[in-house]
């Protein structure tokens, strides 16, 4: 899983938003400031095992999380 | 006071095309486009086909929201917008919001109920937690806008819409200054549609003009419709305060009932809830000078409605009209844009018309027919009933200066 694979499921699993643009320069903003709120995160997490038929462990990924920390979560699963 | 509006209706985007659709008699019933609908009996409907609402608004809510959400918020926002209400220059805990609901988000349910019987439940999107529930509209609206006040759903079938405006009128009363009501529903989805046709009360007709007929002999069913509209109601003194722009009128009485079980005896109470509304209204039955009817389309349900109306005002006692002629039955959405229009009338002193029906006089109503009459109008009467036995009834006159 590449960083475009989920700056592509950002923005289709949880939207584009007038104030954030999921693109490289939020990899490393934590998901609770990027307006990633707990459901849309469940929702991007789950996006992410549907494609790469991974298991998260979902209820341990949180706001807290980047982009690049989950992207090295699925590749290491 | 109602001191904002907004209208999302089959025959008209916005409170001005809405009502110059209406006057004019035009209708939004048509053969369904949404969905494959050619293997149903019933093939017609109301549709909102004017307004594409994720133009209007931000990414981060669409892969959360069902049709019915979208189409409400946009109706929110307008409605607050008409207000000049300026959520971030009011109290905290100043602003409610108390919406209806018939269906909740059937397209969206309809798609992850898909996934999970195709795909499994790995597949059934987060968003389903709350995009199909009847509570979301309050919860979305409140949400995009800040509005921390009391908040609330009735869920009553078409009669729902009447009273979440009624609830919304208590929290005002109760000194929330501010309170956005009014609903939004769309259930155009095969999922929807077959729950809707197992009532029994669908029209198979093919022709629009021939297909929602109340009151007339040819009544057989009534054509579904997508859409309603937003109210904002605010007391007095925050009106005044803030030099509110508009003010459409007085939420001034209401009442609700539900009928006993059938089969045993016992009447149905839609009279008593005309009466006790009006009585609520501190006004009697001559008071009213036009009746915004529930307009059911099958005869036994015409029959107790006009039966109940000719009980409180006489034969021909009042004027009666059915916009809803033109749009279809909304759900929770038929009561407000009812509530609406009724509004609207008042301001222009016409009363809309009733389109395709050639009543049968059987029912000794007076009843609005093709054309806008002129008449002077201190208040209207709305009717709004739902599946089940609820009924809801509203009256709205002009606010005093």
């Amino acid at each position: 899983m590449t960083i475009d694979d989920m700056l592509r499921i950002l923005r289709v699993s949880a939207g584009d938003s007038d104030d954030v643009n999921f693109d490289k320069s939020i990899v490393d903003t934590e998901f609770e400031a990027l307006g990633v709120d707990s459901v849309a995160l469940l929702e991007v997490t789950a996006q992410i095992e549907r494609e790469f038929d991974v298991d998260l462990e979902r209820d341990g990924v949180h706001g807290g999380y980047t982009p690049r920390q989950l992207v090295a979560l699925a590749n290491v699963r | 006071m109602v001191t904002g509006i907004d209208v999302v209706a089959p025959n008209g985007i916005g409170v001005d095309e809405y009502w110059t659709s209406t006057l004019d008699g035009r209708s939004g019933i048509e053969r369904i486009t949404r969905f494959e609908a050619g293997q149903y009996p019933s093939q017609l409907a109301g549709e909102v086909n004017g307004l594409v609402p994720e133009e209007h608004l931000p990414g981060r809510l669409l892969p959360q929201t069902d049709r019915m959400t979208r189409l409400a918020l946009v109706a929110a926002d307008r409605a607050l917008t008409d207000a000049g209400v300026r959520p971030d220059e009011m109290p905290e805990f100043g602003i409610g919001v108390v919406t209806a609901s018939a269906s909740g988000g059937f397209e969206f349910g309809q798609r992850e109920l898909q996934n999970l019987w195709t795909s499994g439940s790995k597949f059934v999107s987060a968003y389903q937690s709350f995009a199909w529930f009847y509570a979301v509209n309050t919860g979305q609206i409140s949400i995009r806008h800040g509005l921390r006040g009391a908040g609330g759903v009735l869920v009553g079938d078409q009669a729902g819409g009447l009273d979440a405006v009624a609830q919304a009128r208590r929290q005002v009363r109760n000194s929330t200054a501010v309170v956005v009501s009014g609903g939004v529903d769309s259930s155009l989805c095969p999922w929807g549609w077959v729950a809707q046709m197992a009532s029994g009360r669908l029209s198979t007709a093919t022709t629009p003009a021939r297909a929602f007929l109340p009151f007339d002999t040819d009544a057989a069913g009534h054509v579904p419709g997508e859409g309603g509209a937003m109210l904002v109601l605010e007391t007095p003194g925050s009106a005044s305060r803030r030099g509110a722009a508009n003010v459409y009128g007085e939420i001034a009485g209401h009442a609700s009932t539900i009928d006993p079980r059938p089969n045993i005896g016992r009447e149905p109470t839609l009279r008593r809830a005309i009466e006790t509304a009006v009585a609520d209204a501190g006004l009697v039955p001559s008071d009213i000078d036009v009746v915004f009817a529930d307009a059911a389309g099958t005869p036994d349900l015409d029959r107790v409605e006009a039966d109940a109306i000719g009980a409180v005002f006489g034969p021909r006692g009042v004027p009666v009209t059915a916009p809803k002629t033109m749009t279809g039955r909304l759900h929770s959405g038929g009561g407000p844009l009812d509530l609406v229009c009724a509004l609207l009338s008042l301001r222009d002193g016409l009363i809309p018309p009733t389109i395709n029906v050639e009543a049968d006089g059987g029912y000794e109503l007076d009843l609005v027919l093709h054309y806008p009459r002129p008449a002077p109008l201190r208040a209207a009467l709305v009717i709004a009933r739902g599946h089940g036995g609820f009924n809801s009834v509203m009256v709205v006159s002009h606010t005093e200066p």
